[in-house]
């Protein structure tokens, strides 16, 4: 199967996630409603709260890149300076036929990596001080293609999308809560709104998250298993990860990002995990 | 009437799959012909370093006289390379020749220690493996189309397009790196 034909494959599963989660978020809106305007018609709601998140997610959008990239302070890379990595990426962008992304280095001593950008046309790969410094060129190739691989398989957009959507999900859900605690609702409130809006706001952000979480999880399977098919050497990656997985400095980053990176900075692993764990990781790689 | 409708459906259908392998076909040659391109591009670089590296190692290896002409000769072949066999054959011959060479100049310590020298052969080796991953997605594009033309019904208008199997390129056992071979009578 050609990447191509993978992708789409890809894409038709992430719509069934990204009608999953939307779900969840017009069911909030519309208890919200019943709760606080019980006589409002509630088609309006919907379409007002709709329209609203639908704003915050483009927003998101368009915009990520370029906040993620300023919030880790991440830095072009120069040319001249890393021209290794110009060539390695290059390389990689031939063997897939992806168009060639821009390359950001940020100073960090950990190794790792992430990648960004809407579509492939628009993508940037940032890599970490400290994985130029600390792996050989066959693994910083690896690296280099599983994120390159993230944004041959869309992953960044459905990511962007999916916690745009949840960070609404969030936001009404903490209102909805808070609001309780005040007596929510009035006279004309139905007391089966009260109670599900109670059940919704605690349940439905960490479903959702839930949700987001195991795919993130699967598609970090899928970008090793693309960048392995893209370098048709997996053990590259598979040694980087190795070496992550040794290594001792803690990162600091900013937790709304981390799902983003090439390996878990935070290094936890359980359902609210964004990455698998490195050993299954490593494992699946070494038995391609 | 029934009848009418049926033979209608039928050649409306067979109208539509037409179209479509036809596109299918169209798109997926261009791809192999865009991942051709990809090859051609990176020999191309290749060989436009030939003359400069040559320059660079003629004082120091007079003695190897051979092993630059096989040089010079296969950077001759593909400039003169009329079909793509000849220019992947000339490819392989240069980068062949180009393997003997780097072996050959780690006997030279003033070449080896020449900064020219030096980066000429980190964009040769640059090179050597953009060209490896340009064959290997044009292999790939060829067979994602022989896929696509042999399977059925794919099969039937593939034939009405006059359209055969390609071949894939043969793939030499990927060299990760530029070998280190060391003559030195130590």
């Amino acid at each position: 199967m050609m990447l191509q034909d993978q992708i789409k494959w890809n894409k038709r599963k992430s719509y069934l996630l990204l009608f999953l989660v939307p779900t969840i978020l017009l069911g909030l809106i519309y208890v919200t409603g019943r709760i606080f305007v019980p006589t409002a018609s509630p088609f309006l709601i919907l379409a007002l709260g709709s329209g609203i998140s639908t704003l915050y997610v483009l927003f998101s959008y368009f915009k990520s890149d370029e906040m993620i990239l300023s919030v880790v302070g991440a830095e072009p890379a120069d040319q001249e300076k890393h021209k290794q990595l110009y060539d390695l990426m290059e390389g990689l962008t031939i063997s897939s036929g992806m168009p060639m992304p821009k390359l950001y280095i940020q100073d960090q001593k950990q190794i790792n990596a992430f990648a960004t950008g809407r579509k492939p046309e628009k993508g940037v790969i940032c890599v970490t001080t400290g994985a130029l410094d600390k792996l050989e060129k066959d693994e910083l190739e690896g690296v280099l293609a599983h994120e390159l691989a993230h944004i041959q398989n869309q992953d960044i957009l459905f990511m962007t999308v999916a916690v745009a959507l949840i960070g609404v999900i969030s936001i009404i859900s903490e209102l909805l809560l808070h609001s309780m605690f005040f007596g929510a609702g009035n006279d004309e409130t139905p007391p089966w709104a009260i109670a599900i809006g109670f059940a919704l706001a605690i349940l439905a952000p960490i479903s959702a998250r839930l949700v987001q979480l195991a795919m993130s999880r699967k598609r970090e399977y899928l970008a090793d298993a693309t960048g392995a098919e893209i370098t048709r050497y997996p053990e590259g990656l598979a040694s980087a990860l190795e070496k992550i997985s040794q290594q001792n400095e803690k990162m600091k980053v900013n937790k709304s990002v981390s799902h983003l990176y090439f390996s878990n900075p935070f290094k936890s692993r359980n359902w609210f995990s964004t990455h698998p764990p490195t050993e299954k990781r490593i494992e699946r790689l070494r038995l391609m | 009437m029934v009848l009418e409708f049926v033979a209608l459906g039928i050649a409306g259908i067979a109208a539509a799959m037409t179209i479509y392998y036809y596109n299918k076909i169209v798109k997926l040659e261009n791809r192999v012909d865009n991942a051709w391109a990809q090859i051609d591009v990176q020999l191309k670089k290749r060989a436009d370093l030939v003359p400069n590296l040559m320059e660079t190692v003629e004082g120091y290896m007079e003695h190897e006289r051979e092993i630059m002409d096989n040089v010079s000769e296969s950077r001759e072949k593909m400039m003169n390379a009329s079909t793509q066999e000849e220019e992947i054959q000339a490819g392989n011959d240069m980068g062949q020749a180009l393997k003997s060479l780097f072996a050959v100049a780690e006997d030279y310590p003033d070449l080896k220690a020449s900064q020219n020298f030096s980066e000429l052969q980190q964009e040769l080796s640059s090179i050597e493996n953009k060209i490896a991953y340009a064959r290997q997605h044009y292999n790939d594009a060829i067979m994602t189309f022989n896929n696509a033309i042999e399977t059925f019904p794919a099969v039937i208008f593939a034939n009405i397009f006059n359209q055969t199997e390609k071949s894939q390129l043969e793939i030499e056992t990927a060299d990760k790196e530029l070998p280190e071979v060391d003559f030195s009578s130590e």
